[in-house]
């Protein structure tokens, strides 16, 4: 620390005392409720840095005061108290334990804090019926995918009720559709819980999309901190208009970034307007694609047409079959789709070379998919 | 140079005799215990009729490892009975299993202290290299001054020789445990303690099982050797078809502990594949 205040810089330090820098003259402050994400390319310390605040890794200098009290300054048993009532930890590799079942883990903090065995397995439950996974409670992490293993991880974090939720690449491990999945749920979580998050991530459509404030950082220094909207209106340096322009270039906005699982599909022959009717209705969807025995796209069906198929006592679907939607390849750019998809009847299909049906692109994904490049193409 | 030798063996002559001497009240008292053990757990096994025993221990293999290895026991035990080995194999059995018990007790402590502080680790890896090393032979010497000709001394320098594997395994296992599983439990404001009972041994569980099999399978093979300093049992067979030349007998008691080390080496090597 002594050479960083000498105004040495980071490699001259690693040069001379074999130890290199991780973070350093980091501030930073977090409000209430509110979903703070730091964000910078892997190697710039944000990691570490959010290990220095619940001490997993000890800062050499500087201090983390949570509610008026300096986190740095806590003898040891005060931080383990500290971290079994204050943190709720999520991990980039999920680290389940593999030897518990997913209650068991979702318990572990509980069973850390010594709660009675009753007491933690409801509130274990609660928790992961938070998270959509009602009945998996006795499975084994294993035997789970890799968004529902982190789903565990974040029930694990969030069945101790914490004031703070650190969420380090929570889900920089998933592929993006889950990951986006993910990412809409923590939203709607935390509309209701209001917790307190720090969220970290390399990954700027993530930090925009859940982040009230974002601190981007750089070799273990902020470059700039603010809101999505300050950062990308308003570079601070260079490095943060490189980074932004870079992210627009290299995810410029494809059919395949914004569309979603295709659900539910009819399949022809075999599925009668009655079918067809029956899964809209489950879903509450007006229209759905159909699918011929080789798994490729042939039309769509709407409700009113299956309706009146049914009516006509027809047994068959292909009478109401239509053939007037839009279909595009991954790889469009969602702008071209934009005049269509303000008059078209139902959802765009998204199909690959073969025929199949990747995706289906609904008009309100469309939207906001659009509405955060929107911005960050202002800036 | 050449007429200057390193009393090195003098030395250690005389270290044994003044600790054989000093330690003889407590080493007396401890013979003494441990010969009323071996003798009770002997007895209680001889007692069992032998064609009950047998079937107990098909009965256990067929639990723990299935059906195969259940028949094996099931005619191995029966050939040893037919060869009129029962007796010397149930007290090979017995102080096999209280030298792998000792030999656990002691171990599986001094491997987790290894695992978590380097200090320790640093004195005790270079013994067990030692230990490893030292030809089985030599510990059978020291041991007769300190208790005596006997199957305590037997079971002293078995201990010694057996339980290298159950404190490198279970350290071994303990430091596998992937760091983000010890991190997460830190996060969590886990204690030193309940780290260790409720993540790295449940995780290490496996490898310290392995260590435990390897345990038992060098007791059983270093009981055999400890004959020559008056253990009983199957190694005492062997020895006296030495001294007599008569190989029919050696094999026979030789074959004798190929059954057992074959039945207790796949029970153990399947419990610690069940942990998992």
């Amino acid at each position: 620390m002594e050479l960083l205040k000498k105004g040495k810089t980071k490699d001259e330090i690693l040069a001379r005392t074999g130890r290199p820098v991780g973070v350093a003259d980091v501030s930073f402050h977090v409000e209430e409720g509110e979903i703070l994400v730091i964000m910078g390319l892997s190697g710039s310390g944000k990691s570490t840095l959010v290990r220095c605040v619940n001490r997993l890794i000890e800062p050499t200098a500087g201090s983390v005061v949570i509610d008026g009290v300096d986190v740095t300054a806590l003898p040891k048993d005060k931080l383990l108290e500290f971290r079994r009532t204050k943190f709720g930890m999520v991990f980039q590799n999920f680290a389940l334990f593999p030897h518990k079942t997913v209650a068991d883990n979702a318990a572990f903090g509980l069973e850390i804090q010594g709660k009675d065995p009753g007491k933690r397995r409801e509130k274990a439950l609660r928790a992961l019926e938070q998270v959509g996974l009602a009945g998996w409670e006795d499975k084994y992490p294993g035997e789970l995918s890799g968004g529902m293993q982190q789903r565990v991880g974040l029930a694990r974090a969030l069945a101790l009720d914490p004031d703070i939720l650190l969420m380090d690449e929570a889900f920089s491990a998933l592929d993006p559709l889950i990951r986006r999945d993910m990412q809409d749920e923590l939203v709607t979580l935390q509309e209701t819980m209001r917790k307190t998050i720090v969220f970290i991530t390399h990954d700027l459509d993530e930090a925009i999309k859940l982040g009230d404030r974002i601190v981007l950082m750089k070799d273990g220094a902020v470059v700039q901190e603010g809101t999505a909207e300050d950062i990308l209106t308003n570079p601070a340096t260079r490095y943060v208009e490189r980074f932004v322009e870079d992210v627009d270039l290299s995810k410029a906005l494809t059919a395949a970034s914004v569309m979603k699982k295709p659900g539910v599909t009819v399949h022809l022959p075999t599925d009668g307007p009655r079918t067809a009717l029956r899964k809209m209705d489950e879903r509450g969807i007006s229209s759905i694609f159909a699918l011929n025995k080789d798994h490729k796209l042939v039309g769509v069906i709407t409700a009113d047409d299956a309706a009146a198929a049914l009516e006509r006592g027809e047994k068959k679907l292909e009478g109401a079959v239509r053939t007037d939607f839009i279909a595009i390849g991954p790889d469009t750019p969602v702008q071209e789709l934009m005049a269509d998809m303000a008059l078209t009847f139902c959802p765009a299909a998204v199909v690959n070379e073969d025929g199949r049906l990747k995706g289906v692109i609904v008009r309100g994904s469309l939207l906001a998919g659009l509405a955060e490049k929107g911005r960050a193409q202002n800036g | 140079m050449d007429n200057y030798r390193i009393p090195l063996g003098d030395w250690i002559e005389s270290l044994i005799d003044v600790l054989s001497t000093a330690l003889a009240p407590l080493t007396k008292a401890l013979s003494h215990v441990m010969e009323a053990g071996i003798d009770a757990m002997n007895d209680a096994l001889m007692a069992v009729p032998p064609w009950i025993m047998i079937l107990v221990i098909a009965l256990i293999s067929w639990k723990l490892a299935g059906r195969k290895i259940a028949l094996i026991a099931l005619f191995g035990f029966a050939l040893i009975l037919n060869l009129g080995m029962w007796e010397p194999t149930v007290s090979t059995l017995t102080l096999a299993l209280i030298s792998t018990g000792v030999a656990m007790v002691i171990g599986i402590p001094l491997g987790i202290l290894s695992a978590m502080y380097k200090g320790v680790s640093r004195v005790v890896m270079p013994i067990l290299d030692l230990m490893q090393t030292m030809p089985a032979f030599v510990y059978l010497i020291p041991a007769i001054p300190f208790f005596g000709l006997g199957p305590v001394s037997a079971i002293f320098s078995t201990v010694i020789f057996a339980m290298p594997p159950a404190i490198r395994l279970t350290c071994l296992g303990i430091k596998q445990v992937p760091v983000s599983l010890t991190e997460a439990a830190d996060a969590f404001g886990a204690t030193r303690v309940q780290k260790l009972f409720k993540v790295e041994l449940p995780l290490a569980a496996p490898t310290i099982m392995a260590g435990v099999n390897q345990t038992i399978m060098l007791a059983l093979s270093m009981v055999v050797i400890a004959a020559m300093i008056g253990a009983r049992g199957l190694g005492g067979e062997v020895w006296r078809a030495i001294q007599r030349l008569q190989p029919g007998l050696g094999f026979e008691a030789g074959l004798c502990v190929v059954i057992v080390a074959v039945v207790l080496d796949r029970i153990t090597q399947k419990l610690g594949a069940k942990r998992v």
